[in-house]
């Protein structure tokens, strides 16, 4: 053991503290030794992804901390889990995978986590402020609150969290430290029209190509103008954190530790300066679908990757409205969210534009980790160009990735419709 | 071809030996590699199709999600998981893992770092063995 402790760490590791913390702590020195990071640090609040993936190992993992008596001693919010925990029965989730994911939910709220159940925690309960040292799982998550709300986490391992959750204390390294948050690759977006910024394909697609470019760096995005939202900012960064190591970005003139280009370098020069025109946005674009898909039979849309906002789902209300002939037999259009999001959609018209358009609304979980869409499906759609990049791999699927007009076209048409505009 | 040792840093020791898988792709082990086969599942990865279990997984670095970890552990617990892992790059995600395997199950899979110029020299399909100090033998 290289790292200096505390006394309290100290204590921690001597099982003072029970079982559980000392398991935690033993975790969080190995991992500070393969970091050389030469002591601990106190964390505030704590995002935990470790309950998402349905498997053996982190069901044990769980239950074996919760046995321990393990509770967290920061606000823990949780990631999605595996299951649909208002409707998995009606979904025909098998019941012993139904069970093992309950299993999982209860052993993290035997040790204090809230049970937010969302990959979208920054639109939601318990928002990390400026500054503020976190621990965060969930690769989207990570870069959210590091890049829009300035917050600082590392990029946490499923596992690490839960360990920074009951002991508090992680490494001191990384993007905890201001010297490690400075730009590393400068972005700079040339000849685009300002009315790009606003075409909903644009933030995922420039998210997708900011983190081929960037890979583990830390990019810094220049020359986009105008107000962006917390959904496109959403977009932008789990597409970056897929096809990248993205945990934290700069957009000069926008997010908060770049007020300006010298403030996003912390006064260097930038180490590497790439230029990004329209067309190479267009292209990444384009990389995103497996197929062109017009005219292909469309099995399902899926939307909600990352959990939609209640904004998101009053333009998906908004671009239903056009279509009255309604959703094509044969085609799933799912939807995933968290409940939260779904109580402000509860108090809206739009809920009943969505129900009698058929959108199946899933709650809690991830496309990917939940028995879904039955592995029959060949083709689906989505807006999201995080589940753009994952499903061909997780889902066996071909996927095109399109706006919500474009997904909810092809959805009343039963097959892919695509209106792409040219930038 | 001659015999070389290439010194690295174990990140996690152990003793290993297999045929290495070399990649020049970052990749994001959950969404990138099934804990069920071994199998490279991104289908955007260059060594897409390839089975890495048993053998020496070398790649540069990691990325994507942070479920990498959870996905390495149940490689281990299939008995899938690579014999050993070679990367130019710190993956903590990987490295956490590896960790957590060893503190439940005794069972760990190494991981070394080698230089940037080192890394580059190992050919795919080559055998090698792993030393617990960090040393590469090819």
């Amino acid at each position: 053991m290289k790292v200096n402790l505390i006394q309290k760490d100290r204590g921690m590791l001597n099982g003072d503290y029970g079982e559980a913390a000392r398991l935690a702590m033993n975790i969080i020195v190995r991992m500070a030794d393969v970091l050389d990071a030469p002591e601990l640090m106190d964390i505030t609040q704590s995002h935990i992804d470790g309950c998402g993936l349905m498997s053996d190992t982190g069901l044990e993992f769980a239950e074996t901390m919760a046995k321990r008596g393990g509770k967290v001693i920061v606000p823990t919010t949780m990631n999605m889990i595996p299951l649909d925990l208002r409707n998995w029965k009606k979904l025909g989730v098998p019941e012993d995978f139904a069970n093992r994911a309950l299993r999982m939910a209860k052993a993290y709220e035997d040790m204090g986590c809230i049970p937010t159940w969302t990959c979208a925690p920054y639109q939601g309960y318990m928002v990390p402020r400026f500054g503020q040292q976190i621990a965060w799982g969930e690769s989207n998550a990570i870069n959210y609150a590091n890049s829009v709300l300035g917050a600082r986490t590392e990029r946490y391992a499923d596992f690490m969290d839960l360990c920074a959750a009951l002991t508090g204390r992680v490494p001191k390294y990384g993007l905890h430290l201001k010297e490690n948050r400075k730009g590393e690759v400068l972005i700079r977006l040339v000849n685009f029209a300002p009315d790009v910024f606003r075409d909903d394909t644009f933030f995922p697609a420039l998210g997708h190509l900011t983190g081929k470019i960037a890979e583990h760096r830390i990019p810094v995005i220049d020359g986009l103008v105008g107000y962006v939202t917390s959904d496109q900012f959403k977009a932008f960064g789990a597409a970056a954190a897929s096809s990248g190591a993205v945990g934290l970005y700069h957009i000069v003139g926008i997010t908060p530790e770049a007020p300006t280009l010298e403030d996003a370098f912390q006064g260097t020069e930038p180490p590497e300066v790439v230029e990004v025109t329209p067309l190479d946005v267009m292209a990444a674009r384009a990389s995103l679908s497996t197929t062109k898909g017009e005219g292909l039979n469309l099995d399902a849309v899926v939307l909600g990757c990352p959990h939609f906002s209640y904004d998101e789902f009053r333009k998906v209300a908004q671009a239903i409205e056009k279509y009255p002939q309604g959703l094509s037999s044969g085609v799933r259009f799912i939807i995933l969210t968290s409940q939260a999001s779904y109580a402000l959609l509860e108090r809206s018209a739009s809920l009943s534009v969505l129900a009698s358009f058929g959108a199946e609304i899933i709650f809690d979980t991830c496309i990917f980790h939940s028995p879904i869409v039955a592995s029959g499906a060949s083709v689906i759609m989505t807006n999201s160009g995080k589940c753009a990049y994952y499903a061909p791999g997780e889902m066996d699927v071909n996927v095109v990735f399109g706006n919500i007009e474009d997904c909810v076209r092809s959805a009343v048409l039963g097959v892919i419709h695509t209106e792409e505009t040219r930038w | 071809m001659v015999a070389k040792k290439l010194m690295g840093r174990a990140i996690i020791p152990g003793d290993a030996e297999g045929i290495a898988v070399v990649s020049r792709q970052a990749i994001s082990f959950w969404g990138g590699i099934s804990p069920e086969t071994g199998e490279i599942i991104d289908q955007r990865h260059d060594c897409s199709g390839q089975v890495i279990a048993g053998k020496v997984f070398v790649y540069p670095a990691g990325k994507g999600s942070s479920t990498g970890s959870a996905v390495l552990m149940e490689s281990i617990k299939n008995g899938v998981a690579p014999a050993a892992i070679i990367l130019a790059k710190i993956d903590p995600i990987l490295a956490l893992g590896s960790i957590v395997a060893d503190e439940l199950y005794g069972k760990s899979v190494p991981i070394i770092l080698l230089s940037q110029e080192d890394f580059y020299t190992i050919q795919d399909g080559c055998h090698l063995v792993i030393h617990s100090n960090g040393m590469v033998e090819r």
